[in-house]
C-alpha cells in the first residue's frame, strides 16, 4: 500500500516514540473523498483502531469493498426516496396501472436480482482469499476474562509465552489459532482485518498479513462479561528481520533487576506470592493463571491495553486492579504500602 | 383427517345470499330488540368486575398500553446507556449495571415489546378486519395477557433488585451458564414463560383468520393485514419453539449441571447459538413485517386506490417468512464455520431482498396509481420508507461475509439494527397507532402534535444512530461500558447521546398527545379517512359487540366496492343479528372460500384465567429462586384451573343443535374434528410442539456432527428393554385413544372409557418406562447421557398431559359432556395423541437405537 521507503523509515524508528497517528492514510482516504457522506468519514481516517484505516491485506480489501457497496447504497437510497417523493408530492395525480406494475416486476424483482448476483459474484470468492494458509508463523491467541495469553510459535517449534499483546512481522502471512479459557471472546484487530470468536472447546484459525509496520489496537468483539469494555491489546507490526529478533528476545529468560528498588520490588513479588498466578522466566515464579510477565516492561500497555507501562502505572494496577477492572480474578494489593507498590512497579518496569 | 360426527347437523337453507335477500329491510322494533339483546350479551363488566373483561377489545387495549409502556422503559434504560457514553471513561453507570441495562433494553424491546405489540395489536384489530365479534378464544387471550403482565413485571421488575439478566439479550452460554446470581435464570424462566403466551396468542391469530372471516371473504380477498398476521403467527409457531428448546436445556444446565454446553463435558455453546439464532433471525421479520401490514392497510387509504399487486405481496410476505428460516447463520459468520456453508447464508441472506422490495414497490405502485393525500399516518409511513431502506442497505453490505467479519458486533451493527427495527418497526407501529386511534378511542389525536412528534423522533433518530454507523467502522465495538478518550469515539457518541434525548422529546409528545385526549369525548365521523375495510364500520359511539350483523364480503374493499353494506350491517340485515340465547356467538367458515359452517360460543368474562396465569407464573417463577416444590404445587393448580376453565366453558353440548343464523341459513351450534376452531388450535399447537421436540433432536445429532466424543467410547447407553417397554406403552395408548373415539362415536360408551381407562394406565406405564431407561445414567457426567435424560423428561411431559386428556375424556363420558354426536374433546385429545406418539416413536428411536448406530 505504501512506499517502500517509507516502511523502511518506519521499520528503524524506535518503538517508544514511533508516534501512534502518523501512519500515512492517504490512499484510503483519497479513495473516501470521493464518495458522498465521505465528510462524515473523514473522521475514520485517524484511528488505529478504523476499518477504514487499512494497514493489512485483508483489511484493504475489505475497506475498497466497503467503499463500493457504499457508493451503491447511496445511489439506490436517493433513487428510492426520489421516487417516493416524486409520486407522494411532486406528481400526485393518478399514473397508469401499467407502470405501477412493471415497478414492482423492475424494482422488487430483475433489478435486485441483477445487482444481488452481481455483488455475490464478486464477492463470494473473496472469503476463501482471505483464509488462505499462513508463511509458516503461529500465533496461538487464548482469551481468558478479560485479558489475551499470546504464544508465538515458529515453524522450527520454538515458542515464546507473553500475553496482552501481538507482534506480527509485515509482509508475512501469520497464522492465528484462537481458543478460549471460560466464555466466549473474538479476536478482531481493525486495522489488519475481519475478526473471528474464540470459543471454549474449539480452536478457531484466522490469518492476517499485516502490508505496513506500525502501531494498532485491537479489541475483543464478543461480549464476555463485566470487563468487556477493558479487553484490547496492542499490536505492533514489524519488519521481519526486527521481528525475527525480538521473538528470539521474547523467548529469553527475564532480566534479573537491576536496581536497588527493583530489588525490593522483586522481593515484595516473591513474598506476596505473585509467582502462584504469573511467570518470569528465570525466577521462581511460574504460575499460569495469570499473564506471563517475563517481559511485561518491554511491552506497549499492561492490564489489556488500560494502562501505560510505567513504574507508576503498575504500582496504580497492582493496588487498584478491582478499581479499574470490575470483577476482575486478580486480587488488589491494597494493603501494601505506596512505596512497596512503587518498587514493585519499578521491578516490573525493568523487565524488558 | 378427523371428519365431524356423521349424525352432526349440516348448515341448511340458502348461500350465498341473493341481492334480493339483502335488500329486504328489517323492522325497527325487530332490529331494537336484537340490539338490546346483543349489547346484553356483550356488555362489557362493570366497576372492579371490568378486569374480568376477556372481549377482545379490552384484553387487545390492556395488552397494547403494557407493551407500549414496557417500550417506554427500554427507552429508558436506552437512554441512560447513551449518558454513560457520552463522553469517554464516564463514570454515571458502572459496568455491571450497564451491562444489565443493555441486557434488559434488547431482550425487552424484542420480548416485552415487539412480539407482543404484534399480538395486541391484532387481537385489538383482528376481528374487525374480518366483520367478526371476536378472537375465536377471548379467554385463551386474556390468559396469555395475564402471563405477558406476570412475566413482563417480574423480568423487568428484577433491575430494581440489581439482579437483572446481563449477559446480553443473546444469552451466549459459557458466559451466560456461569453467570453468578438469578439474573439469567430470571432470563431463561421469565422470557420462556412469555413466549409461551406469545405463541398462545399466535395460535389464537392463525386460527382467527383461518376460522372466522366473514362469510364470501375467501383468502384471495382478505385484508392484507391478515395474511400478515397467518404468515408471522406461522413464524412465531416455528420460530419460537427452538428457543424454548434451548432455554429448557439451559436452564437444565443451570439448576442441575447437565452439560449441554460445557465443553469440558462434551457440550458445545455453539449448540446455543444455533437454537437462538434459528428462532432470532425469523424474530427480525416477526417484528418487520406486521409492520408492512400496517402500512398495507394505510397505504391504500390515502392512495384513495385498491392496493396493486395484492398477489405480489402476499407471495412475497410468504416467501420472507420461509426464507428468514435460512438465515440465522449470518449472526455466526465469525464463529469459524467452513466458507461454503458462509458462502450459502450470505446468498441466502441477500435472497431475502427480492420479497422486501417487492413490498415496498407495490407499496409505492400503489401510490403512484393513487391520489395521495398526505394524512399523519401516511407521514410516518414515508419517515418509515426512508429509514427503512438505508437499514436494508447496510443489511445487504452485512450480508457480504468479508465485510462483516470486520463489522460483526461493531456500532455499524448497532446502527443497522435500529435502522431497520425502528425504521421498520416503531415508525409504521406509531403511523398505525394514528391511523387506527379514530377506530380504537373514537377519537383523533393532534395533527399539530402528531407533526411535531414526527419531525422530533425522526431527525432525533438519525441524529442518534447514523453516526453509529462511523463509530463502529472506527472500530467501537457493541456493549462496552466505557471506551478511552484516544479511541477518537468520543464525538460520535455525543452526537449519539444528544439525538437520543431529541427522540425522548418525541416520545414524549407522543405521550402527551395520547394522555390528553384519554379523557375526551371526541366528534368523528364514523370512516375519518374514507377508507375501504370492514373496521371502519364499527359504530360511534363504540359498541361492544363489534359488528352489528356479519357481513356477507365479496371484495377486497367492501366499504368502497359494497354499496349499503354498512347501513345493513346496521340493520342487522346480514348474519348473527341477535344474540338469542344471551351467549356470545361468533361465525366459523371454512378455511379457504369462508363458507359459514356453524355458530361459535364464545367465551364471556371470567377470573379463572387470572388464577391460571397467577398458577403458571408461580410455577416458572419459583424455579428462579430454586424453589421446586412451591413450583410443582403452582403447576398442579394451573393445570387444575386450566381444566375447570376447559371443563366449564368449553365444548358444552348445545341446547339447541341447529339455529338461525339470519338470512334463512340455519347453522349448528356445536362443531367437533376439522370444522371446529378448536381442532385447528390443537393441530398449530402441536406444530409448535413438534418443532421444539425437533430442536432437541437437533441438538443430538449436533452434537454427533460437531464432537468426536459423543457418544463417548464406551458411554453406558439408555436400557433397551425399557426404551422398547416405552415405545409400546406409547403406542398402545395412542392405539386405544384412537379407538375409544371410533367406540364413542358408535355409541359404545363403555368401551370407549375402558378404552381410555386402558390408555391412561398404559401412558402413565409408558412414563415411568422412559424414566427407567436413562435412571442408570448420570446426566451431570457427561452431555451424553444429559440429552438422554432430557428427551426423557420431554417425553414424561407430554405424556403426562396426553395422561390427564385421557383423564378429561373419561370425565366427559361418565358427565355427559361428550356423547357420540359431540366429540370434540376426543377428537382434539386424539389430534394431540397422533403427535404424542410421533414424538414418542422418535424419542425412543434416539434413546434406543441411534447411539448404537452412530457409535
Amino acid at each position: 500500500m505504501h512506499g517502500g521507503a517509507e516502511r523502511d523509515v518506519m521499520a528503524v524508528m524506535p518503538v517508544a516514540c514511533m508516534p501512534q497517528t502518523n501512519r500515512q492514510t492517504a490512499a484510503a482516504c483519497r479513495r473516501a473523498a470521493g464518495c458522498l457522506a465521505m465528510l462524515a468519514l473523514l473522521g475514520a481516517c485517524e484511528g488505529r483502531q478504523a476499518v477504514l484505516n487499512p494497514a493489512g491485506q485483508d483489511a484493504a480489501v475489505i475497506a475498497r469493498l466497503f467503499l463500493g457497496m457504499l457508493t451503491g447504497a447511496v445511489i439506490l437510497w436517493l433513487l428510492v426516496a426520489g421516487l417516493f417523493l416524486y409520486v407522494t408530492v411532486f406528481r400526485v395525480s393518478h399514473m397508469p396501472r401499467r407502470w405501477a406494475e412493471s415497478l414492482i416486476v423492475g424494482g422488487g424483482v430483475l433489478f435486485p436480482t441483477f445487482v444481488l448476483a452481481g455483488l455475490l459474484s464478486y464477492s463470494l470468492p473473496l472469503m476463501s482469499s482471505q483464509r488462505t494458509g499462513g508463511d509458516g508463523l503461529v500465533v496461538h491467541v487464548r482469551g481468558e476474562q478479560w485479558w489475551w495469553r499470546v504464544t508465538y510459535e515458529t515453524p522450527q517449534g520454538n515458542r515464546a509465552v507473553s500475553a496482552n499483546e501481538v507482534r506480527l512481522p509485515a509482509g508475512r502471512r501469520t497464522e492465528f489459532r484462537l481458543t478460549a479459557d471460560k466464555v466466549i471472546h473474538s479476536f478482531w484487530i481493525p486495522a489488519l482485518g475481519g475478526k473471528t470468536d474464540m470459543i471454549p472447546g474449539r480452536e478457531t484459525v484466522m490469518t492476517l498479513e499485516p502490508a505496513e509496520t506500525g502501531l494498532f489496537r485491537g479489541q475483543c468483539a464478543e461480549f464476555c462479561g463485566a470487563s468487556h469494555a477493558l479487553m484490547a491489546f496492542e499490536v505492533e507490526t514489524m519488519a521481519p528481520d526486527l521481528f525475527d529478533e525480538w521473538l528470539r528476545h521474547a523467548a529469553s529468560d527475564a532480566v534479573p533487576p537491576a536496581t536497588e528498588a527493583a530489588r525490593r520490588g522483586a522481593g515484595i513479588f516473591a513474598a506476596e506470592g505473585c509467582g502462584a498466578c504469573h511467570t518470569v522466566r528465570g525466577t521462581p515464579a511460574l504460575g499460569r493463571v495469570g499473564p506471563d510477565l517475563t517481559h511485561v516492561g518491554s511491552r506497549h500497555s499492561i492490564g489489556a491495553a488500560l494502562l501505560p507501562v510505567t513504574a507508576a502505572d503498575l504500582a496504580l494496577w497492582v493496588g487498584r486492579t478491582g478499581h479499574l477492572k470490575p470483577d476482575v480474578e486478580m486480587p488488589q494489593y491494597d494493603h501494601l504500602l505506596p512505596d512497596a507498590l512503587l518498587d514493585l512497579g519499578r521491578y516490573l518496569e525493568g523487565l524488558k | 383427517m378427523t371428519a365431524s360426527a356423521p349424525r352432526a347437523p349440516r348448515p341448511e337453507g340458502p348461500y350465498p345470499p341473493t341481492d334480493e335477500m339483502l335488500a329486504r329491510p328489517v323492522p325497527s322494533d325487530l332490529q331494537e330488540a336484537q340490539a338490546d339483546r346483543l349489547r346484553a350479551a356483550w356488555r362489557t363488566p362493570q366497576g372492579w368486575r371490568y378486569w374480568s373483561a376477556v372481549n377482545n377489545s379490552e384484553v387487545g387495549v390492556w395488552y397494547t398500553l403494557t407493551a407500549f409502556g414496557f417500550m417506554l422503559i427500554a427507552g429508558l434504560l436506552a437512554l441512560a446507556m447513551r449518558v454513560q457514553l457520552a463522553v469517554p471513561q464516564n463514570g454515571v453507570l458502572d459496568a455491571d449495571r450497564f451491562n444489565q441495562f443493555f441486557t434488559m433494553h434488547g431482550s425487552a424491546m424484542m420480548f416485552l415489546f415487539a412480539v407482543p405489540m404484534f399480538e395486541a395489536f391484532s387481537i385489538l384489530i383482528l376481528p374487525a378486519f374480518l366483520g367478526a365479534r371476536d378472537m375465536p378464544f377471548p379467554r385463551l387471550s386474556a390468559y396469555g395477557y395475564w402471563c405477558f403482565l406476570i412475566g413482563g413485571t417480574f423480568v423487568m421488575g428484577s433491575l430494581l433488585f440489581d439482579a437483572a439478566p446481563k449477559a446480553g439479550w443473546f444469552m451466549y452460554p459459557p458466559l451466560a451458564t456461569r453467570e453468578l446470581g438469578i439474573g439469567s435464570d430470571i432470563w431463561l424462566l421469565g422470557l420462556s414463560f412469555i413466549e409461551i403466551a406469545s405463541i398462545a396468542a399466535a395460535v389464537e391469530l392463525i386460527v382467527g383468520v383461518l376460522k372466522c372471516r366473514p362469510p364470501g371473504m375467501r383468502v384471495n380477498i382478505m385484508p392484507l393485514y391478515a395474511w400478515y398476521v397467518l404468515v408471522v403467527g406461522g413464524m412465531i409457531l416455528f420460530a419460537f419453539p427452538p428457543l424454548i428448546a434451548g432455554d429448557f436445556l439451559f436452564e437444565l444446565q443451570r439448576s442441575f449441571d447437565w452439560p449441554f454446553f460445557d465443553p469440558e463435558r462434551g457440550g458445545d455453546p455453539l449448540l446455543w447459538q444455533h437454537l437462538f439464532w434459528i428462532f432470532g433471525h425469523p424474530e427480525v421479520y416477526i417484528v418487520f413485517l406486521p409492520s408492512i401490514a400496517i402500512a398495507a392497510m394505510i397505504v391504500p387509504t390515502v392512495a384513495r386506490r385498491p392496493v396493486v399487486g395484492y398477489s405480489w405481496i402476499v407471495l412475497s410476505a410468504v416467501g420472507t417468512g420461509f426464507l428468514s428460516f435460512g438465515l440465522w447463520v449470518h449472526h455466526m459468520f465469525t464463529t469459524g464455520l467452513p466458507t461454503i456453508s458462509l458462502g450459502f447464508f450470505s446468498a441466502a441472506s441477500e435472497a431475502v431482498v427480492i420479497p422486501t422490495g417487492i413490498q415496498l414497490f407495490a407499496f409505492v405502485a400503489t401510490l403512484m396509481v393513487g391520489r395521495v393525500r398526505m394524512s399523519l399516518p401516511m407521514l410516518w409511513i414515508a419517515g418509515a420508507l426512508a429509514i427503512f431502506v438505508a437499514g436494508g442497505l447496510t443489511g445487504v453490505m452485512l450480508a457480504i461475509v468479508p465485510f462483516n467479519w470486520q463489522v460483526h458486533d461493531t456500532y455499524f451493527i448497532v446502527a443497522h439494527l435500529h435502522y431497520t427495527l425502528f425504521g421498520g418497526m416503531v415508525f409504521p407501529v406509531i403511523g398505525g397507532v394514528y391511523y387506527f386511534y379514530p377506530f380504537i378511542a373514537k377519537r383523533l389525536l393532534s395533527e399539530r402534535l402528531g407533526r411535531i412528534a414526527f419531525w422530533l423522533i425522526f431527525v432525533g433518530f438519525n441524529v442518534t444512530f447514523f453516526p453509529m454507523h462511523i463509530a463502529g467502522l472506527e472500530g467501537m465495538p457493541r456493549r462496552v461500558f466505557t471506551y478511552p478518550a484516544a479511541s477518537g469515539w468520543g464525538l460520535w457518541n455525543m452526537i449519539s447521546t444528544l439525538g437520543a434525548f431529541v427522540i425522548a422529546g418525541g416520545f414524549a409528545v407522543f405521550v402527551y398527545d395520547l394522555l390528553r385526549s384519554m379523557g375526551r369525548r371526541g366528534d368523528i365521523p364514523r370512516n375519518p379517512w374514507q377508507a375501504g375495510t370492514l373496521e371502519w364500520s364499527h359504530d360511534i359511539p363504540e359498541e361492544a359487540w363489534g359488528a352489528r350483523s356479519i357481513p356477507y364480503v365479496t371484495t377486497r374493499y367492501p366499504l368502497w366496492d359494497q354499496e349499503g353494506i354498512v347501513a345493513r350491517m346496521d340493520a342487522g340485515r346480514y348474519y348473527l343479528p341477535d344474540a338469542e340465547t344471551g351467549a356470545r356467538e361468533t361465525l366459523v367458515t371454512s378455511v379457504i372460500d369462508a363458507r359459514p359452517l356453524h355458530i361459535q360460543t364464545v367465551t364471556g368474562p371470567t377470573w379463572i384465567t387470572h388464577l391460571a396465569a397467577i398458577f403458571t407464573g408461580g410455577a416458572f417463577i419459583f424455579p428462579t429462586f430454586h424453589l421446586y416444590a412451591p413450583a410443582v404445587v403452582c403447576a398442579v393448580l394451573a393445570v387444575a384451573a386450566i381444566i375447570w376453565w376447559l371443563w366449564t366453558a368449553t365444548a358444552r353440548p348445545p341446547e339447541i343443535p341447529v339455529r338461525d343464523a339470519g338470512l334463512d341459513l340455519r347453522l349448528p351450534t356445536y362443531a367437533s374434528g376439522v370444522n371446529a376452531p378448536g381442532w385447528w388450535g390443537m393441530w398449530i399447537t402441536m406444530l409448535g410442539d413438534a418443532t421444539a421436540f425437533a430442536s432437541l433432536v437437533f441438538g443430538f445429532f449436533f452434537y454427533w456432527t460437531a464432537r468426536p466424543d459423543f457418544p463417548p467410547a464406551g458411554a453406558e447407553h439408555a436400557a433397551p428393554f425399557w426404551v422398547a417397554a416405552a415405545a409400546l406403552a406409547f403406542g398402545l395408548s395412542w392405539a386405544a385413544t384412537l379407538v375409544a373415539r371410533q367406540s364413542n362415536r358408535a355409541g359404545s360408551r363403555g368401551r370407549a372409557m375402558a378404552l381410555l381407562a386402558a390408555g391412561f394406565v398404559l401412558t402413565v406405564a409408558g412414563c415411568g418406562a422412559a424414566l427407567l431407561s436413562v435412571l442408570a445414567l448420570d446426566p451431570a457426567a457427561h452431555v451424553y447421557p444429559a440429552i438422554l435424560w432430557a428427551l426423557a423428561v420431554w417425553l414424561c411431559a407430554h405424556g403426562g398431559v396426553g395422561a390427564i386428556m385421557q383423564g378429561y375424556c373419561i370425565a366427559g363420558l361418565v358427565a355427559g359432556k361428550l356423547t357420540p354426536d359431540y366429540d370434540a374433546d376426543l377428537c382434539n385429545v386424539t389430534l394431540y395423541w397422533h403427535f404424542l406418539a410421533l414424538t414418542a416413536l422418535t424419542a425412543c428411536a434416539v434413546l434406543g437405537i441411534a447411539p448404537r448406530l452412530l457409535a
